[in-house]
C-alpha cells in the first residue's frame, strides 16, 4: 500500500494524547465525597476524643438530677462517690444520667457497628459471590440459599440471636450483617459473571494464566469499586439497624450507651421531655445522611454505570 | 453549487468543549452547505467532531457543549439559538434524524405504526384514519412487506434492516426539507447496508429532501455522495464534490484518508502450498441447546461441519456476517469454548475435545488478538504486568520477560516507557498494538485475530494492517483473520473461507473466491461492498 511520507503525522489518533483525571482526584473533587466525608470525619474524632469533649462517664446517674431540660445545671456522683456540679448539656433522663455524655460515647458503638458490618457483609458476601460466579454447578444452590437468607427479617434474627447468646456487640453485628450478606454475594456474582466474558479475562485464560490467579489479578480488583460503593450503604443501614434493635430492646444491653438506647428509655417520658428522644435522634439522622452522601458521591466517582441505573 | 438558495447552510460554527479536555472546541469554523436535492457526506475519524456538528444542527446539543460561534440557518431561518418550541416544530416537519442504532432509537414498548403514527398526531390535524393510511402508505414506500403486520410489529420482532426502514420511514412521513443520517448503516450487515443505503438513495430523489449523511466509510460516500466534507479534528479540511475530492483530494489528510481505505485487492499471492500444515480443522462443530425448564429444548447450530487448513507464513481469512459463526470458529480454535465435535489438530495434538488440565501447555501455541481494543486490557495493569504475564506462567524469569517485552513493544512501534503506563493512556489503536505484542510474547505458531481492526479508524486501521503483515512475514506466523470487511480480507488474507449460518459455503485461495466466486451467497456479498467499483486516489496518495 502505497502511503505519503508523513502517514503517521497526520494520523490523528497517534497525534492525540490521551489525558484524564485519575479516578482518586475525581473522587477528591467531588462535592458529596466531600461533604459526607468531612461529617464523617467530624463524628469519628467525636467518637474518640469523647472523654475529653466535657463528658462524664456515661453511666453515671443521680437521683437528685433526674429529668432535667437541656442546659440546666445539677449534681452528679461518680463512681469514688463524689459528687460534682454538672452542666446537663442535652438534659438528663428518668435516671438522672447526661444524655450528652451517653449520646456522644454512643457514636462509638454506632460507628463500629456500621463498619463491623459492611466489613463483615463484604467478606462473606465476596467469598460467596466469588464461588457462585466461578463454580457454575454450585450457583444454583448457593443462590437459592441466598434467596431464603434475604427473606428473613434482621430484627427477627437479632432476636433469634439475642434469645440464644445474650445481646451483644458481636450478635449485634452479625444479626445486621446476615441479611447484607445475600445483597453483596448478588452484586459482587453478576460482576463475577460480567467481567468474566471481557477479552482481556479471556486473553489471560488463552496466556494459561490459572483460574484463581484469573479471580485475584484479573476479576477482583475491578469489582473493587461498585464494592466500596456497597459497602457504604451497608454501613448506614447497620448504623440505623443498630439502633432500632436497641430501641426495641433486642440489641446492645441497656448498660451500653447507644443511641437506639437512649431512644427506649426516653420514650416512656417522650410527651413531657422530647429532648430523651429528639438529641440521639438528630445524631442518628446526620450520621445516617452523612454516610449515605459519601455513598452517593463515591457512586457518581467510582461506578458511573451503577449511578445510571439507579 | 445550486443556483437556488441552500436548505441548510452552517456558517462558520463553533462549538466548544469543556474545560480540561484534549482540546478547547469540538468543530471550529466549520462552514458548508447542503442544498435541495442533495447528499453532503461529514467524513472523518472519531473525534472529529462529525456528530456533534449533527446534533447542532438538530439543537440536540448537551448543555456542556455550546455553540460560541456562527451560524446555522434553514431555509435562511437562523436556528442556532432557536428556542425550544420552535426548534420542536421544526423537527419531524423540516428536519429530522436517522441514527446509528434502530434499536435504541426506537420506544421498544410502542409498536412501530403507533410510534410513526406519533410523529403524524403531534404535528399534523388529520383524522386517525387519515393517519392510518398516511403511515401505511410510508410503510409501503420503504419497501417493508406485509405494511399491516409491520404496523402492529414491536421493534424487537423485526430485523435490524427492517427497523432502520421504520425509522426511515418515520423520518421521512413528514416530508421534511433535511435530513440528518448519523451512521444510519454502520451497525449493519453489508448486505442489509446495501439494500437501506438503495432505499435512501430512491427516497430522498423522489421526495428532493436534502440529506446531511454522517459517515466514517469512504465505500459508503463513494457510492452515495454529491459532495463530500472532510474534518479532522474539529476543522473542516476540505469540502468539495464527490469526483474531487475522492479522485483530487488536495489536503494531505484527505489524501492520507483515502490512501488508508482498504480496497479490493485481487492479484494472486506467492504462497507456498507445501508449507507445514500448522492448524488443520475437521468437521468442527458447536451446538448451543437451550435446556428450558419447561417445554421442548432448543438447538441452535453456531457452526456445523467447518474444515479448513492454515499453513505456517499463510494466513486464512474466515468472512461472513454477523451471525454466521466465524467468531465461533475462532473461539473454537483458541478454546475459549469447548467444540461440541470435529478435530483441530495443533501439530499433532487433537485439540477440539481435550480436557482443559492437558490443554494448558499447548495453550501458548495459538494466540488470539481481540475486537475491542478498550476491552482487551485489563484497566488496573499496567502494560508491562499485562506483557510478562503470560511468559511467567510457563516458567520464564521476570527479567527475561521484560527484556522481550521491551523487544516486542520496539517491533509493534510502541515506546519502552510504555511499560509502566496504564492501559487508559493509550488510544484504541495503540492498545491494539500492545494486544499483539501481548500475544507475541508466548511466540505463537498461529495467531488468530478476530474482527482485530473493525474498531479502528481507517488511518490506524491501516496502520495496525500493516503492522499484522510486517509480523507474519519476519516470524513467519500461521494466521486466522475474522473478518466481515471483504476489502480488508482481500488485503491481508492468502486463503478464504465464507461463512454463513455456522457453514462454510465457500473456500479457496483468496484471489481464486475473490475473482471467481462459485456460491451465490458469496456472489451476493462481494456485490454488497460498498464501494466496490470506485476508483480511489490511490495513485495521488
Amino acid at each position: 500500500m502505497t502511503q505519503p511520507a508523513n502517514f503517521e503525522a497526520l494520523s490523528v489518533e497517534s497525534a492525540t494524547v490521551v489525558t484524564q483525571p485519575s479516578t482518586w482526584q475525581r473522587v477528591k473533587r467531588n462535592g458529596s465525597v466531600r461533604l459526607g466525608g468531612i461529617a464523617l470525619l467530624i463524628l469519628l474524632l467525636v467518637a474518640i476524643a469523647a472523654p475529653w469533649l466535657g463528658t462524664v462517664d456515661p453511666s453515671l446517674f443521680d437521683p437528685a438530677s433526674r429529668d432535667l431540660t437541656p442546659g440546666k445545671t445539677g449534681e452528679i456522683t461518680t463512681l469514688e462517690g463524689e459528687t460534682l456540679q454538672h452542666r446537663f448539656i442535652m438534659g438528663s433522663d428518668s435516671f438522672g444520667r447526661d444524655i450528652y455524655s451517653r449520646v456522644i460515647y454512643g457514636t462509638r458503638v454506632s460507628l463500629l457497628v456500621g463498619v463491623a458490618t459492611a466489613v463483615v457483609a463484604l467478606v462473606f458476601g465476596i467469598l460467596f459471590g466469588l464461588m457462585a460466579g466461578f463454580l457454575r454447578w454450585l450457583d444454583g444452590p448457593l443462590m437459592r440459599v441466598m434467596d431464603g437468607l434475604m427473606a428473613i427479617p434482621a430484627i427477627l434474627i437479632a432476636i433469634a440471636l439475642v434469645a440464644m447468646w445474650k445481646g451483644s456487640l458481636l450478635t449485634v453485628v452479625i444479626a445486621i450483617a446476615i441479611p447484607e450478606i445475600p445483597r453483596v454475594t448478588r452484586l459482587v456474582r453478576s460482576l463475577v459473571l460480567s467481567i468474566r466474558e471481557e477479552p482481556y479475562v479471556e486473553a489471560a485464560i488463552s496466556l494459561g494464566t490459572p483460574t484463581p490467579l484469573i479471580m485475584w489479578r484479573h476479576i477482583l480488583p475491578n469489582t473493587v469499586a461498585p464494592l466500596i460503593v456497597q459497602a457504604t450503604f451497608i454501613c448506614a443501614s447497620g448504623i440505623l439497624v443498630e439502633a432500632i434493635l436497641s430501641f426495641l430492646g433486642v440489641g446492645l444491653p441497656p448498660d451500653i450507651p447507644t443511641w437506639g438506647n437512649v431512644m427506649a428509655e426516653g420514650r416512656a417520658q417522650f410527651n413531657q421531655y422530647p429532648h430523651n428522644i429528639f438529641f440521639p435522634g438528630i445524631f442518628l439522622a446526620v450520621t445516617v445522611l452523612a454516610v449515605n452522601i459519601l455513598g452517593d458521591g463515591l457512586r457518581d466517582t467510582l461506578d458511573p454505570k451503577m449511578a445510571k441505573r439507579v | 453549487m445550486n443556483a437556488v438558495a441552500p436548505i441548510l447552510e452552517v456558517q462558520d460554527l463553533t462549538i466548544a468543549l469543556p474545560k480540561g479536555g484534549d482540546r478547547s472546541t469540538a468543530v471550529q469554523k466549520v462552514s458548508f452547505t447542503v442544498g435541495r436535492a442533495e447528499i453532503v457526506c461529514l467524513v472523518g475519524e472519531s473525534g472529529s467532531g462529525k456528530s456533534v456538528i449533527a446534533q447542532g444542527v438538530m439543537g440536540l446539543l448537551p448543555k456542556q457543549l455550546p455553540v460560541t460561534g456562527g451560524r446555522i440557518l434553514l431555509q435562511g431561518e437562523d436556528i442556532t439559538h432557536a428556542p425550544l418550541a420552535r426548534l420542536r416544530e421544526l423537527r419531524a416537519t423540516k428536519i429530522s434524524m436517522i441514527f446509528q442504532e434502530p434499536m435504541t432509537a426506537l420506544n421498544p414498548v410502542m409498536t412501530c405504526g403507533d410510534q410513526i403514527d406519533e410523529v403524524l398526531a403531534e404535528h399534523t390535524k388529520l383524522s386517525p384514519a387519515e393517519r392510518r393510511a398516511k403511515v401505511r402508505a410510508i410503510i409501503e414506500e420503504v419497501l417493508l412487506p406485509d405494511p399491516d403486520r409491520m404496523m402492529a410489529s414491536y421493534p424487537h420482532q423485526l430485523s435490524g434492516g427492517q427497523r432502520q426502514r421504520i425509522m426511515i420511514a418515520m423520518a421521512l412521513v413528514l416530508e421534511p426539507v433535511l435530513l440528518i443520517a448519523d451512521e444510519p448503516t454502520t451497525a449493519l450487515d453489508v448486505t442489509t447496508q446495501k439494500q437501506v443505503l438503495e432505499l435512501m438513495l430512491q427516497l430522498q430523489h423522489k421526495h428532493g429532501t436534502g440529506v446531511l449523511f454522517i459517515t466514517h466509510d469512504f465505500g459508503v460516500v463513494a457510492e452515495l455522495a454529491h459532495r463530500v466534507a472532510v474534518l479532522r479534528l474539529g476543522d473542516l479540511v476540505e469540502v468539495g464534490a464527490k469526483h474531487d475530492v475522492l479522485q483530487r483530494p488536495q489536503h494531505d489528510y484527505t489524501k492520507m484518508l483515502i490512501g488508508s481505505v482498504p480496497t479490493l485487492h485481487l492479484h494472486a499471492k506467492p504462497n507456498d502450498p507445501s508449507a507445514p500444515v500448522v492448524l488443520s480443522a475437521r468437521g468442527l462443530a458447536k451446538t448451543y441447546v437451550d435446556k428450558g425448564w419447561f417445554g421442548k429444548a432448543r438447538t441452535v447450530h453456531a457452526a456445523a461441519d467447518v474444515d479448513f487448513d492454515i499453513r505456517r507464513g499463510q494466513t486464512l481469512g474466515i468472512v461472513g456476517e454477523s451471525g454466521s459463526g466465524k467468531s465461533t470458529v475462532a473461539r473454537c480454535v483458541v478454546r475459549l469454548i469447548d467444540p461440541t465435535a470435529g478435530q483441530v489438530k495443533l501439530g499433532a495434538d487433537d485439540i477440539a475435545l481435550m480436557p482443559h488440565s492437558q490443554l494448558r501447555p499447548l495453550r501458548k501455541r495459538v494466540q488470539i488478538v481481540f475486537q475491542d481494543p478498550y476491552r482487551s486490557l485489563n484497566p488496573r495493569r499496567t502494560v508491562g504486568q499485562a506483557m510478562v504475564e503470560g511468559p511467567m506462567n510457563y516458567g520464564m524469569q521476570r527479567a527475561q520477560a521484560e527484556s522481550r517485552a521491551l523487544e516486542l513493544l520496539k517491533l509493534v512501534r510502541m515506546d519502552s516507557s510504555a511499560m509502566e503506563r496504564y492501559p487508559h493512556q493509550f488510544s484504541g489503536g495503540q492498545r491494539q498494538r500492545i494486544c499483539i505484542a501481548r500475544a507475541l510474547m508466548m511466540e505463537p505458531e498461529l495467531l488468530v485475530a478476530d474482527e482485530a481492526v473493525s474498531a479502528l479508524d481507517v488511518s490506524v486501521q491501516a496502520q495496525v494492517l500493516d503492522l499484522f503483515e510486517e509480523i507474519k512475514s519476519r516470524l513467519n506466523l500461521a494466521m486466522l483473520f475474522i473478518t466481515h470487511d471483504l476489502r480488508v480480507a482481500s488485503q491481508v488474507c492468502d486463503y478464504l473461507a465464507v461463512m454463513s449460518k455456522g457453514k462454510v459455503v465457500e473456500y479457496g485461495p483468496a484471489h481464486q473466491v475473490f475473482g471467481a466466486p462459485q456460491h451465490e451467497y458469496t456472489r451476493a456479498l462481494f456485490n454488497a461492498a460498498p464501494g466496490r467499483d470506485f476508483d480511489f486516489a490511490k495513485a495521488a496518495a
